[in-house]
């Protein structure tokens, strides 16, 4: 029997005994296994537009899922409704449910052996985020947007700069006796200016810092001054002529590369033959310099958790090591699929059967320097953005809308934009030239600056 | 609904006493304008996955959203809870956006016109959990009759049925019971090395009969499983500009993307829109008229009232090529000064309205489809999407075609894989030489998002061709 002994860190409430309760009457009611989720959450946002409050939001919700078994069929059902009455037709509910759907032999959750809690403080829970006088939460906002603002006489407009601040706190509880809770906070300052050209054509680009306690945070200022020139380096971008030249992703846009990667090499996407790395386990997907790993135990980390969502505990998983596939990210539906074993990446919400979730999901860093890669370059591009959503992950085709900047002879020459950059995953894992070493976790997925070859630029 | 029929009255208990009580606290930090949004909204959800159900859910969710305007402020504030307590400490939370004496009265409330779109005799989250079981297998085992390299199928039928009722300051009083119904079928396919994927899918503000007389399941079955199959033989698409015919239906989404989002009147009165002060001007080929209608009976994105309470309308956005009008929602006609057109969406009670599309499509025009084939020397013909993307203030969009055929010597002939199409929404319609007399709407699975907030909408445009877009292909 397994279960969460941690002191809770984070709000008070009484969701532990509503989720209890709920699994408690499940079973009375003929349930063979059932599983509870429980949440209580609040919010505070504030948006500030050319100096002046545009949107101020502030509120508090809760709610309750059921997932329970009648063998092996499972139903699901959600309220929010936290009422005696309304808690008591949830759990009939689901039941009931139960009895429609179909026979499935790998379903059910985790054996009572795999459940348990990642031991000690993860960092995830902070009560500053909400310790703020209103007008100094305000004043973040304003803060942010003035310093883009000010910062160049071409930044003319904004969608303004925001200040937003949540917390919630979070149950489990299952019909082995497993009951876990846990809190976690959020902070952000966002900056959203637009800058406009002598011609009237304008660029609109953001910044933004995230973090789970206000101590972590970088200054409103700083936000705003980068969302600024973020969005001056964009004036004047233009079109260019279709070609193949190395791709520079920044950052932002390599995170965007490798949730293409997470979702293929999710358990849900594997044993369903929708992966192009389906089968792959053990081989060669990718270039010798390419390490991907999953840990949901990284102290403070956005996707750090003690378990997952079916309470097994969270762990450190190398996904890809040098290359080599070494491991799907599963649930333990997926791993009984898969005849393998839960990797405590179960994700779901607040109704339906898990799926798979990513804890902190990272591309390992290399050594190059950022500025480097790109002095590198004698003709490529510096992609920092793009659009669409022409990712095909049963066969790893690539096809999106890009922008970014011109690299001539390893200068950052001008902006382009209305262009396409398009592959194929497969190759693009293999032709990944270089890796930077500017990792930062900026959210649940991470990656440094990567070069990749081969891939081709559709323009005029 | 009558006052009989309200349920916020006889489930909740609220009476229009407490309403005014709700208004009068939103505005006593002197608001201009406070409305109540209240929700109340059932869903289901079902699905076959390896010929199995393996799952079925439903769930309850109902909230009270205050919203209080001032000036271009807005205060916002929620409750999950319809306690007379909790909703007056969000309307106390909302008005202090506000700063002084109450300045604005609440107005007697009265219920103005409202259309009648959706013949729904009894909604589908209310119908027998095992018709929709009969439905999803249905499409399964159509689906995998098909073709036997149809390797995995997933069906799924969802539903929800959404009761509303809003009150504003300024008098307004709005109901409305608004179900909405949705199939979808997704097939891989498998022949060798080669893998593919379709996907189809439909639905409206329909019952579930909708599905056994109009559409039946196996229609949307056999339209993923060709689509899956068509991709098995694809071919990488050309890259670079060419001649661009799109199919009639989904594509639609092109107007979506292109220009839709950028006639949005929050942006416009901001000044962030690449369509802002182009009001009177040419954005489009004169062949072009582009509509924004709410009021087509049982369509995805039609709504009888707007979530702010105002009737749902026909809007000309672009007539002949000349840009006539915005979408615009209560903020934005008061403080532009023009007139509201309907267009107030928000996901749920919490979160708060903005100018959004309903159902957006381009009129039919004069040309055979096949004569606009025909013109096109080299080029392509983008038969179906997934989906599109814009930046609304540099007004570059992209959108991905699942369905796409090269065009040779004024034919179709190859199917191609991994084309994305991007272009400028001001002088993408420019481009537009030929309509087609074909007009479709999609059949009911489009979902917009916008600033995190999600709601349904349709999309239309007759058969069409764009003398230049750029087509991004791996093609040599």
């Amino acid at each position: 029997m397994a279960a969460s002994t941690e002191p809770v860190i984070g709000m008070k409430t009484d969701l532990r005994e509503i989720a209890a309760d709920v699994v408690a009457r499940a079973m009375r009611y003929g349930a063979t296994s059932a599983e509870a989720i429980a949440r209580e959450g609040a919010e505070f946002s504030v948006n500030v537009r050319m100096g002046q409050v545009e949107v101020l939001k502030e509120s508090g919700s809760r709610s309750l899922g059921v997932r329970a078994f009648s063998g092996q069929r499972a139903g699901s059902t959600y309220t929010s409704d936290l009422t005696g009455d309304g808690i008591e037709r949830m759990v009939r509910g689901a039941l009931e449910l139960a009895r429609v759907t179909s026979e499935d032999p790998h379903a059910g959750i985790p054996s009572p052996d795999q459940l348990g809690s990642f031991p000690g403080d993860l960092k995830l829970y902070y009560d500053d985020v909400y310790s703020l006088a209103p007008e100094e939460r305000i004043e973040y906002a304003r803060r942010a947007e003035r310093a883009a603002l000010d910062f160049d006489p071409r930044i003319k407009n904004s969608d303004g700069g925001s200040f937003e601040a949540a917390i919630g706190q979070y149950v489990l509880a299952n019909s082995h006796g497993f009951v876990g809770e846990y809190g976690r906070s959020h902070c952000s300052i966002v900056a959203m200016p637009i800058a406009k050209a002598d011609d009237g054509s304008m660029q609109s680009d953001y910044w933004y810092s995230s973090a789970r306690t206000l101590s972590e945070l970088t200054s409103p200022e700083e936000v705003g001054r980068t969302a600024a020139q973020r969005a001056l380096r964009r004036l004047g971008a233009r079109k260019i002529a279709s070609t193949r030249v190395p791709l520079i992703f920044d950052p932002q846009m390599a995170r965007s590369l490798l949730g293409n990667i997470f979702e293929a090499v999710s358990g849900d996407s594997i044993y369903r033959g929708a992966s192009f790395l389906q089968g792959m386990l053990g081989k060669k997907v990718a270039g010798e310099n390419v390490t991907v790993i999953d840990d949901g135990t990284l102290p403070g980390g956005f996707g750090s958790s003690p378990f997952d969502d079916e309470g097994v505990p969270t762990q450190r998983t190398v996904v890809i090591e040098k290359g080599i596939l070494k491991s799907y990210l599963l649930n333990s539906y997926t791993a009984r699929k898969l005849g393998l074993k839960t990797t405590g990446n179960a994700s779901r919400g607040i109704t339906g059967n898990p799926v798979t979730g990513r804890g902190n999901f990272f591309f390992e860093k290399g050594a190059c320097p950022p500025a480097q890669i790109i002095a590198g370059v004698k003709q490529g591009l510096y992609v920092t953005e793009m659009l669409g959503h022409g990712v095909n992950l049963v066969t790893g085709d690539f096809s999106q809308g890009a922008g970014g900047l011109w690299i001539e002879n390893g200068e950052l020459a001008y902006p382009v934009e209305e262009i396409t950059v398009a592959g194929n995953l497969k190759d693009m894992l293999h032709n990944i030239a270089e890796v930077g070493d500017d990792l930062e976790f900026r959210s649940s997925t991470a990656a440094p600056t990567l070069r990749i070859e081969g891939m081709t630029i559709a323009g005029e | 609904m009558t006052d009989n029929q309200n349920l916020f009255f006889h489930k909740f208990g609220i009476t229009p006493q407490d309403l005014q009580r709700y208004l009068t606290e939103a505005l006593s930090a002197g608001g201009d304008y406070a409305d109540l949004y209240f929700e109340y909204q059932t869903s289901s959800s079902i699905a076959v996955d390896e010929s199995m159900i393996k799952s079925a859910s439903q769930g309850i969710s109902a909230g009270c959203g205050v919203r209080v305007l001032a000036g271009e402020r807005t205060g916002y504030a929620y409750s999950d809870d319809l306690a007379p307590e909790k909703i007056m400490r969000a309307a106390r939370t909302a008005a202090l956006i506000a700063r002084g004496p109450a300045q604005q009265l609440v107005q007697g409330f009265h219920e103005g016109h409202a259309h009648q779109l959706y013949q729904v005799p009894s909604p589908s989250v209310d119908a027998d959990i095992a018709a929709k079981v009969d439905l999803v297998m249905r499409a399964d085992s159509a689906a995998r009759a098909y073709d036997a390299r149809i390797v995995q199928v997933r069906a799924s039928f969802a539903d929800e049925l959404r009761q509303i009722m809003i009150v504003g300051s300024d008098g307004t009083f709005a109901t409305d019971v608004q179900p909405l119904a949705r199939f979808s079928v997704m097939c891989i396919a498998k022949s060798g090395e080669n893998s593919s994927r379709g996907s189809a899918g439909g639905g409206g503000r329909v019952g579930i009969e909708y599905f056994v007389k109009d559409k039946p399941p196996a229609s949307f079955a056999q339209e993923a499983a060709r689509q899956a199959i068509i991709q098995l033989d694809a071919r990488e698409a050309p890259a670079g500009e060419m001649e661009v015919v799109l199919g009639p239906g989904w594509p639609g989404v092109l107007l979506h993307e292109a220009i839709g989002h950028g006639l949005e009147a929050d942006f416009n009165r901001k000044g962030t829109s690449a369509f802002t002060g182009m009001l009177g001007r040419r954005v489009a080929s004169e062949k072009c008229t582009v509509v924004d209608n709410g009021t087509l009976p049982s369509r995805r994105g039609s709504i009888n009232v707007d979530d702010e309470g105002s009737p749902t309308q026909e809007t000309v956005l672009i007539e002949k090529g000349i840009l006539k009008g915005y979408l615009s929602d209560k903020l934005s006609s008061r403080l532009m000064g023009m007139p509201d057109t309907g267009n107030g969406r928000r996901e749920s009670y919490a979160h708060i309205p903005m100018p959004r599309m309903t159902n957006t499509y381009m009129l039919s025009g004069n040309d055979n489809p096949e004569d606009i084939i025909r013109s096109v020397n080299r080029g392509v013909f983008a038969a179906n999407f997934g989906g599109g993307q814009v930046d609304i203030t540099n007004g570059k969009f992209v959108f991905s075609a699942s369905e796409a055929y090269l065009i040779e010597n004024g034919r179709i002939t190859a199917p191609l894989k991994n084309c994305t199409l991007v272009g400028n929404g001001p002088d993408a319609l420019t481009k537009v030489s030929m309509v087609g007399n074909d007009l479709m709407l999609d059949e009911g699975i489009g979902t917009c998002g916008k600033d995190g907030q999600s709601v349904p909408v349709c999309v239309g445009i007759p058969t069409i061709k764009l003398d230049s877009m750029t087509v991004g292909g791996t093609a040599r």
